[in-house]
């Protein structure tokens, strides 16, 4: 009898690989929204974040989650639901993220995810932009002697987490260096971090944000540093599942908005009162000029409503990443009219 | 007239129907989970297929039996994750029966203290989850090892530090020639024993051959070194600096740290159990086996090997094959603490790196399951070999 279950599990596999090889081509995105709809139904936004990264998505101790990301899927239930406060977060490691989109059980997911080609085009996955550029960088004890990555020699230890892009950027790196290294891949954040607080490998390497986030969590921040170098380009976005098109179009209008507010002053304080303002882009923006909600089938105020109970890309940038001290420094994520390179298309 | 066939009363149908009917409900089960990802992965944009395999993973490996780099293809990976499972299975199965096998007997002796700790030993450590142990392991207890420029050191040629176990490196020539006279020492010593074992079946003779075994595994391959050309140096590991405080070991080979805790832990939790295996088998074999053995004249190392034993394997090799089993499986939490075993590296990595979820996946546990039955298979032989044969 036990051979028998045995067999038919496998028999079972057999089709169910024979079934799934014989699928054909996806179906189309229909002009309504199904992900809007459930959303609407379900009464929050089902987002993906992070298991803990300050400044991106970390909860405090009650539970409440707060960062650039979770900033993120805040701005589209204030657009969708009208309260920035209805989002449901499920925290994911970083080689769950792709499935738990993908398989629905969310249907945004902002953790600090790097926008690649085969991850855009070959897993069923839309980036819908960029909310931080970051890049690679290692960390070192700063008592190594080491004071850049000209300084690594062969046979060196590096830490990092597995299912990155870090994972393969540290390959091409050392090996165009031709360093031979030993790589030792954690699956969870916090588990690199302890290895290397303790001495397992030696330098830890991560997208820039994210070494000067978990430094803080070191038991003891001032003994390390990050080297200058920056060593791959990584710009970090939401991610949403292919074949919504509206829904795709919600969640980049809601991060272009936040930009775009920027750029025209307009803030979670004086957003309301500048509904009367001479500038239509500035209108346009709070919702006193044309109807551009309609176009994804939300009301005038959906953009309005991201800036009061959000705020605009600086205010949340200073919130989360410059006044906790993770990255004062805007560098790169400064608007492109301040030397930086964040740059929307109008919203018009 | 063609219902009655199938009348209930009917045994064969009667046996039949709920058969079929079982079949039936699972057969739509599978299909109806297949369609449906079909669907969604359609849906989705997702594309199903093998030929990622080929595809160059780009993503290296800290700790691989066979060549390895990142230039290599997935398929590549895929074997060297299965290499690392099947290796720490190996060790941990070992282990555990060595370990196992010694407090199972432990826990009978006459000696308080021995019966006493076994006794700890066991509830302690069949009581906590096995991924807290493979946690305290690694991150508690190899943590406290010294840095390499103070790794403790064993006479020069081996040190154990926080990034591992340096051991020396073994070099080989004509190793083919070593590893043949291996074998044939095997063979030599099946042959000497079956030999032996008619020998004291027709004619009463004992025949010494645990000492003729040893010494041809030792003599036969000893020969090589000295008439066939074979030769064996060692590559010790060196202290080297990389930087004003930043040290490691070059040459010889190190035993990564992450390897050592995951062999620990799952010996150390998995010997509790075969332990208790062990103590099931020798209590069960009856009272009077022991005392008949005792009034002939054997001894007590005797009575265990020779009476208690063969018949308690009878009993303890059944759930053993279980715990073999578990372990292989409980390997899987290696992922924890970075040892890049087949779940770490394909269904983590790869995965990852590929998207392909539901081939990895069925690709990881169609491995499991083969491992799994082949470990069922030998143990099965084993019993069956173990078992009485009537004569």
């Amino acid at each position: 009898m036990i051979k028998s279950i045995k067999t038919w599990i496998l028999v079972g596999f057999a089709s169910l690989l024979l079934v799934a090889c014989g699928q054909g081509g996806g179906g189309a995105g229909s002009k309504k929204s199904k992900t809007l709809e459930n959303t609407k139904k379900a009464g929050f936004v089902k987002c993906g974040v992070s298991q803990g990264l300050p400044g991106f998505s970390n909860a405090d101790e009650a539970g409440n989650w707060s960062g650039i990301d979770v900033d993120v899927c805040r701005a589209v239930a204030a657009a969708v639901l009208g309260d920035a406060d209805k989002v449901k977060y499920t925290p994911l490691s970083a080689k769950e993220r792709f499935t738990a989109l993908t398989s629905g059980e969310i249907d945004v997911l902002a953790r600090n995810t790097t926008w690649t080609l085969s991850r855009d085009a070959d897993i069923g996955l839309t980036f819908v932009g960029v909310n931080f550029y970051d890049g690679q960088g290692f960390m070192v004890r700063k008592n190594s002697g080491i004071n850049s990555v000209n300084d690594f020699k062969n046979g060196i230890s590096a830490c990092t987490n597995t299912g990155t892009t870090t994972e393969l950027n540290m390959r091409d790196f050392f090996n165009s260096k031709n360093i031979s290294y030993e790589p030792i891949a954690f699956e969870k954040a916090d588990e690199v971090v302890a290895a290397y607080d303790a001495g397992r490998c030696d330098t830890y390497t991560t997208d820039k944000s994210g070494l000067a986030a978990q430094r803080t969590k070191m038991s003891n921040p001032d003994e390390h540093k990050v080297l200058p170098e920056t060593i791959s380009k990584e710009p970090l976005g939401p991610v949403v599942r292919q074949g919504d098109a509206v829904w795709e179009d919600i969640v980049r209008w809601s991060l272009n908005t936040m930009i775009e507010a920027e750029e025209y002053g307009v803030n979670s304080s004086n957003a309301s009162s500048l509904k009367d303002s001479e500038n239509p882009a500035i209108k346009r923006l709070v919702g006193a000029e044309g109807e551009l909600g309609a176009a994804f089938g939300l009301d005038n105020d959906w953009s309005l409503r991201i800036i009061e109970q959000v705020g605009n890309y600086g205010e949340s940038y200073k919130k989360h990443i410059a006044d906790t001290g993770i990255l004062p420094n805007r560098g790169p994520n400064q608007l492109w009219t301040k030397g930086g390179i964040l740059y929307v298309p109008p919203a018009r | 007239m063609i219902f009655k066939k199938f009348n209930i009363e009917n045994k064969k149908a009667r046996d039949l129907i709920p058969q079929a009917i079982t079949v039936l409900a699972l057969l739509s089960v599978i299909i109806y989970f297949a369609t449906n990802a079909q669907i969604n992965m359609g849906n989705r944009g997702i594309s199903f297929g093998f030929g990622f395999l080929n595809q160059e993973a780009s993503f290296d490996i800290t700790f691989s039996m066979i060549e390895y780099d990142g230039s290599h293809s997935y398929g590549r990976a895929f074997l060297v994750g299965l290499l690392n499972t099947i290796l720490v299975s190996v060790i941990g199965i070992f282990f555990a029966t060595i370990l196992g096998v010694i407090v199972g007997i432990s826990r009978l002796s006459d000696n308080y203290l021995i019966a006493k700790v076994a006794e700890w030993y066991v509830e302690i450590f069949r009581n906590i989850p096995l991924i807290l142990q493979i946690f305290f392991w690694y991150f508690a207890a190899l943590r406290a090892l010294p840095l390499p420029e103070n790794g403790i050191n064993f006479y020069d040629i081996s040190f154990l530090t926080i990034k591992g176990w340096y051991v020396p490196k073994f070099i080989w020539t004509n190793f083919n020639i070593f590893l043949l006279s291996v074998i044939a020492a095997f063979i030599a010593i099946y042959f000497v024993n079956s030999y032996a074992t008619k020998q004291r079946e027709q004619f009463g003779k004992q025949i010494p051959t645990t000492i003729i075994s040893f010494a041809t595994l030792i003599l036969l391959p000893l020969i090589t070194f000295f008439f066939l050309g074979v030769s064996l140096t060692f590559e010790y590991p060196v202290l080297k600096q990389l930087s004003p405080t930043v040290f490691t070991y070059a040459g010889g080979v190190s035993i990564i740290p992450e390897l050592i805790a995951l062999a620990l832990a799952l010996s150390m939790y998995t010997a509790t159990f075969i332990a208790e295996n062990v103590r099931a088998g020798i209590l069960g074999v009856g009272k009077g086996q022991k005392e008949a053995a005792a009034s002939i004249g054997l001894n007590k190392n005797q009575i265990l090997k020779l009476v208690v034993m063969p018949q308690a394997l009878r009993i303890i090799i059944p759930p053993t094959t279980n715990q073999y089993l578990n372990l292989t499986k409980n390997s899987s939490l290696a992922a924890a603490i970075a040892y890049p075993d087949i779940v770490l590296v394909f269904a983590g990595t790869a995965l990852m790196q590929t998207g392909r979820a539901i081939e990895i996946i069925s690709i990881t546990m169609l491995t499991y399951l083969t491992l799994s039955i082949s470990i069922s298979i030998f143990m099965n032989w084993y019993n069956k070999k173990m078992a009485i044969k009537e004569k």
